[in-house]
């Protein structure tokens, strides 16, 4: 396959702020899953024991909110939902089959990018809030048992969401051939972006001439 | 700490049957206060310190009897004064030994996610093996009679164990040992509940028209039981629950939505794969690709 000519995506300081994203979401949600349910507490071994996972957990999601906020705020401008994106949305079933022609130009990224920003944003957001009330030993002693009750109930649903955005996500990113390499080397194929990402393609290649 | 004389009905955060081949011999206990034979010595929790080798730190006056003022990781039983006017003009000094009520049904065992940490025996006492505990406080959310107390010092969460290592071999617990009044008993749950109508009955006769069992059933009834003067307003022992059960946040986080959760993101990752085995990947075309 011929690599044509590449278009810079994410620069490296972008790329490196995903990773540490990345890494600190996984560790938190490994170390969450193993309170979540019986079937997942064999996880805490990973982190020494249940103790150590739970010690650990909530100092892990607090630096990966910080980071994700970091780059939320990077990617912020290009997730702005438009037309194009809910005409491009019409076209899911054929674009799900491979089968998709003539489609709407979408920019940076499509709809369903763009629902997972906003989406991992909420749940990220209401897991810090969640996650502070029911901290113990630091903050929880500070809140009512009712309102505990509830946090650990916001904290558990969110999560439950978010890692379900982050299998999407994931999956999405390897079924579309040539977008990990945008997230590793930084950069991504011209037929790629024209592809995937006209509206985008356009924009980059008149900044460049 | 594990009795290996007592046999288990439930452990927490156990799908597996828990080891239970004798507990067809076990036989519910339970411990019944009669408030109204109660005088407020705390005799009861001193005999806690010294059989559970608890010191908690002193506290201070905070104007009221109760000393120390909560109970805490190393006050597994603390006595609570009230004083109310059930009748206009005629003060009731009411005061309620709070402590781990023994639920049938424990909202701390349900929300704990350490396998082990909370056991209920097959008599019915509900212990805490701390050994097994992490200290992320769920059982406080759990518990509809806010009992458990997380530790300052090791972070596990502690509560009255309701003497388990003396009742299994025997003995009575440490606080029945010792109350000079009779005012705490115990034995089989069936013969306190008919200890209890007894008590009633005279209570009754004494112009308590209201006197009753403190048995709930909204949390399976428990395996701690009062004699209550004013059975019809528990609220008046220091906030004693009308109807106490397992809080519904806690029944949803807990109850079916996890089972539901688990399977969700278990079809998630497998639509993933069937996905890309029956459609392929989504590639840009090999003409677009020449073009460059
Ligand atoms: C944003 C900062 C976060 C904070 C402050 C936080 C805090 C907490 C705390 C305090 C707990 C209770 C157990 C413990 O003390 O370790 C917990 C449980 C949990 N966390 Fe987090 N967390 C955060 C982010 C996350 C993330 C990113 C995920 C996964 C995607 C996650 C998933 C979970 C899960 C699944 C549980 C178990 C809930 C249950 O038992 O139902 N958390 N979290
Ligand atoms: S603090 Fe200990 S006993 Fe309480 S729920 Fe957590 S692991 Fe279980
Ligand atoms: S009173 Fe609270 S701590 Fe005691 S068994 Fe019931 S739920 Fe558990």
């Amino acid at each position: 396959m011929s690599q044509g000519k590449l278009i810079e995506r994410y620069n490296a300081s972008e790329r490196a702020n995903h990773w540490l994203v990345a890494i600190s979401f996984i560790l938190a949600a490994l170390s969450g899953l193993a309170l979540f349910h019986p079937a997942f507490f064999w996880l805490t071994n990973l982190f020494g024991s249940g103790t150590w996972a739970r010690i650990l957990h909530p100092f892990i999601g607090a630096l990966m909110f910080l980071l994700f906020i970091v780059m939320a705020l990077r990617f912020w401008k290009h997730n702005r939902i438009t037309d194009a994106d809910r005409q491009w949305a019409k076209h899911m079933t054929e674009i799900l089959q491979n089968k998709a022609k003539d489609l709407p130009e979408i920019g940076k990224y499509n709809l369903g990018q763009k629902y997972l920003f906003w989406a991992l944003l909420t749940t990220i957001t209401l897991m810090l809030i969640s996650g502070i009330v029911i901290w113990q030993p630091w903050f929880a002693p500070l809140f009512p048992i009712p309102l505990l009750r509830i946090a650990v109930l916001v904290h558990a649903l969110s999560a439950f969401v978010a890692i379900l955005c982050l299998i999407v996500h994931v999956y999405a990113s390897y079924w579309t051939r040539g977008s990990i390499r945008a997230m590793t080397r930084g950069t991504v194929t011209a037929a790629w972006a024209k592809h995937h990402h006209p509206a985008w393609f356009r924009e980059v290649m008149n900044k460049n001439r | 700490m594990a009795l290996q004389s007592l046999d288990i009905k439930a452990r927490s955060a156990t799908t597996t049957p828990s080891p239970d081949v004798r507990a067809a011999g076990a036989i519910p206990v339970a411990k019944l206060i009669d408030i109204s034979k109660c005088i407020g010595c705390k005799a009861c929790q001193a005999a806690c310190m010294e059989w559970n080798d608890l010191r908690d730190t002193i506290g201070e006056n905070v104007g009221v009897y109760d000393n120390p003022a909560d109970l805490s990781a190393e006050s597994w039983t603390v006595m609570r004064f009230s004083e109310v006017e059930v009748e206009q003009g005629r003060l009731e000094w009411l005061i309620r030994k709070d402590g781990c009520m023994h639920c049938a049904n424990p909202g701390c065992l349900k929300a704990c996610p350490s396998p082990g940490a909370i056991v209920q025996y097959s008599n019915g006492i509900v212990d805490f093996h701390e050994e097994n505990c992490i200290g992320c406080g769920y059982c406080i959310t759990g518990c509809p009679f806010n009992i458990p107390r997380l530790s300052k010092k090791d972070n596990k969460a502690y509560k009255c164990t309701l003497c388990s290592d003396r009742v299994a071999v025997g003995l009575e617990p440490a606080c029945v040992k010792t109350c000079p009044t009779g005012a705490i008993v115990f034995g089989s749950k069936v013969d306190m509940i008919h200890h209890a109508e007894g008590r009633i009955t005279d209570l009754k006769e004494r112009g308590f028209q209201n006197a009753g069992l403190y048995d709930p059933q909204g949390v399976g009834g428990t395996h701690v039981m009062y004699v209550l003067q004013h059975a019809d307003q528990p609220q008046l022992y220091a906030g004693l629950p009308n109807d106490p059960s397992i809080s519904p946040m806690v029944a949803i986080w807990k109850g079916i939505t996890k089972p539901l959760m688990n399977f969700g993101l278990g079809m998630a990752v497998l639509a993933g794969l069937f996905h890309f085995v029956t459609q392929g990947p989504n590639e840009a075309k090999e003409e677009e690709e020449e073009k460059q």
